[in-house]
């Protein structure tokens, strides 16, 4: 049974938490009804209800050439789906490499990855930029993609993954059989690792998929822009002019994926970010 | 660690593993750096056309920076943070302890948590434009206030072009994007207290807020701490929200503009020696951050150690005061 404080705590637990949920709803319920308002509709006023423009702001958003959105769709996806491959894969292997195998440059291996965990990207830009445009590979996708192969956080949480979960006696088993290193880990590695796998490769999907600053930094022609990049010409165009209901469509397009994903597998995610986040 | 028995033949496949991971490094992140770090010591910008450099002029560019409101902008990106992340953390320390507490049993715990984590994911810079659209002058947000009774028709509330209003909005936005990775992080640090402590804690009389601050708080301090850290290094990144929200310009007289939009703007505008400059002062800062949560990381090695080594000196210590 409850005590008289606990019923209150509780009671007081309930209200802050429905405060800070209407709080979390609220903007993108707003969103969303705006999104269905026509221009006419959004000058005149605020409202509370849906008005019966979605179809249409969504068309005019598709076909209007100044910003190609359906193309910064595909190339967010592109991107995203492209980052979300090669970055666990590669670290899996890299976590395997470490995992499993011995030798002399191992430890110190591991443990300058682990130095440069949260070292930001920003810091490398400038030189990037530069080595990029000498490279041939400015104002191109693969730029955004290709860095992705080296993900400390990705490769710890892999590594961390493997001490709980991958037995090397199993490895050693599968040499007895005949299988090749690189088979073993393909064919057996692989498959055990995917919930690890599949957990990191939401985040760098989403992480990708929101990222603003080297992709605004790389990408200038309008074929190649990404959602996010997008998102800033309109802010930086003459806002006035534009018509409202078409603004608000693009930043619901430009979330709605993701929050899709999100219902699906929402369970699985929130379980995801303290899975071999840090050791406690 | 742990012992493998291998034949030295395998260890050439290590090397072999590792290897994209470090290549990819080497090239798209150590080699840039090298250049970034080169890059800050030399005048080397465009103007129009005209391309001045690359002459070598030292530290020019590290006072020239200084000049330039580096250290304004550093306190605005310090501000910004500081002003999300303390409603944050006091909130997720509130909900962490309520969601976690076996005597209350919250109804609608994972429904809850799944709401309060959603904005993480939203794209900052769709959120930012979201809200500038939302508090624009003549936008929703004010045109409620109107029809509420609150604003008077033609003098709406100016968010954007008040230092409070935007700095509150930024702010607003970060705490909504982070406040739910931060408590579902802290929930899972106070379940891995053993609940036995709790439970001899109420059976002794504590009540609890007693509870909360004499045993959750000490015994999660290492996740706070780098709860705290981890999150100093993203707001020394902060750049989305403030850049989509004023248009890059830091509006109202730059008192929104961060480190990395000054960084931004130099990158844009290809002054290679300035970018260079930030960015060596950026890479001190987030090295000192990093060498923290690197620490805190491998605590278990080391606190070890040090216990070690404590012992021994306190047992060389009172073999001292025994003898004397």
């Amino acid at each position: 049974m409850k005590t008289a404080s606990e019923k209150v705590i509780t009671l007081i637990a309930h209200i802050v938490l429905v405060i800070l949920c209407f709080m979390c709803l609220f903007f993108f319920y707003i969103l969303i009804i705006n999104a269905t308002r026509s221009h006419v509709q959004l000058q005149k006023g605020f409202a509370f209800l849906p008005g019966g423009n979605f179809i249409r702001n969504l068309t005019n958003v598709i076909n209007d050439g100044t910003i190609p959105v359906v193309r910064g769709v595909l190339n967010s996806l592109i991107v995203s789906a492209c980052c979300a491959g090669i970055c666990t894969y590669f670290s899996a292997l890299t976590a395997y490499g470490l995992y499993v195998y011995d030798f002399r440059l191992r430890k110190p291996a591991f443990t300058f990855i682990m130095a440069i965990m949260v070292m930001p990207t920003q810091v490398t830009a400038l030189g990037f930029l530069r080595l990029i445009t000498r490279m041939g590979m400015y104002d191109s996708l693969l730029p955004l993609i290709l860095p992705s192969i080296a993900s400390p956080a990705v490769f710890y949480f892999m590594y961390s993954y493997m001490q709980s979960s991958l037995p090397v006696a199993l490895v050693e088993a599968a040499r007895i059989d005949g299988s090749g290193e690189f088979n073993t880990f393909n064919r057996i590695v692989i498959p055990i690792m995917k919930p690890a796998i599949a957990v990191q490769a939401i985040f760098t999907f989403v992480g990708a998929w929101n990222n603003y600053f080297v992709p605004a930094l790389v990408i200038q022609s309008k074929d190649k822009m990404t959602l996010p990049i997008l998102i800033a010409t309109l802010r930086g165009a003459d806002y006035m002019t534009f018509d409202m209901g078409k603004i608000y469509m693009m930043i619901l397009l430009a979330i709605v994926p993701i929050i899709i994903v999100y219902i699906f597998l929402s369970r699985f995610i929130i379980a995801g970010i303290t899975l071999g986040g840090v050791k406690e | 660690m742990k012992k493998t028995r291998k034949k030295k033949n395998y260890s050439r496949y290590g090397y072999i593993f590792i290897a994209p991971f470090f290549i990819s490094f080497l090239v798209f992140s150590l080699i840039p750096l090298f250049d970034t770090i080169k890059n800050s010591f030399y005048e080397y910008y465009f103007s129009g056309l005209k391309i001045v450099g690359p002459n070598f002029i030292g530290l020019g560019n590290y006072g020239a920076v200084l000049k330039a409101h580096m250290l304004k902008y550093t306190a605005n990106t310090f501000i910004l943070w500081i002003l999300g992340f303390i409603p944050q953390i006091v909130i997720a320390l509130l909900l962490a302890s309520w969601f976690t507490d076996q005597h209350l049993n919250l109804k609608g715990r994972k429904a809850y948590e799944v709401i309060i984590y959603l904005p993480n994911l939203i794209m900052a810079s769709a959120f930012a434009m979201l809200f500038f659209t939302l508090f624009s002058d003549s936008g929703p947000v004010n045109s409620f206030l109107h029809q509420i009774g609150v604003v008077h028709a033609g003098h709406p509330i100016k968010f954007l072009s008040s230092v409070t209003g935007t700095r509150g909005l930024i702010a607003l936005m970060n705490f909504l994007m982070w406040f739910g990775n931060t408590t579902i992080m802290l929930m899972a640090a106070i379940n891995g207290v053993n609940p036995e402590l709790f439970e001899a804690a109420k059976i002794d009389g504590c009540n609890h807020r007693q509870i909360f601050f004499r045993i959750t708080l000490p015994l999660i301090r290492p996740i706070l701490t780098y709860t705290l850290i981890t999150s100093m290094i993203g707001g020394l990144q902060m750049f989305d929200v403030p850049q989509i929200l004023t248009n890059g310009i830091g509006t109202p007289d730059r008192t929104s503009m961060t480190l990395i939009m000054l960084l931004n703007n130099y990158l844009k505008s290809k002054n290679y020696g300035m970018a260079g400059a930030i960015s060596i002062y950026l890479f001190i800062l987030s090295g000192i951050l990093c060498f923290i949560v690197y620490r805190m990381i491998n605590t278990d090695e080391t606190e070890a150690k040090a216990a070690r080594k404590r012992e021994k000196k306190m047992r060389k210590m009172t073999r001292k005061g025994d003898a004397a």
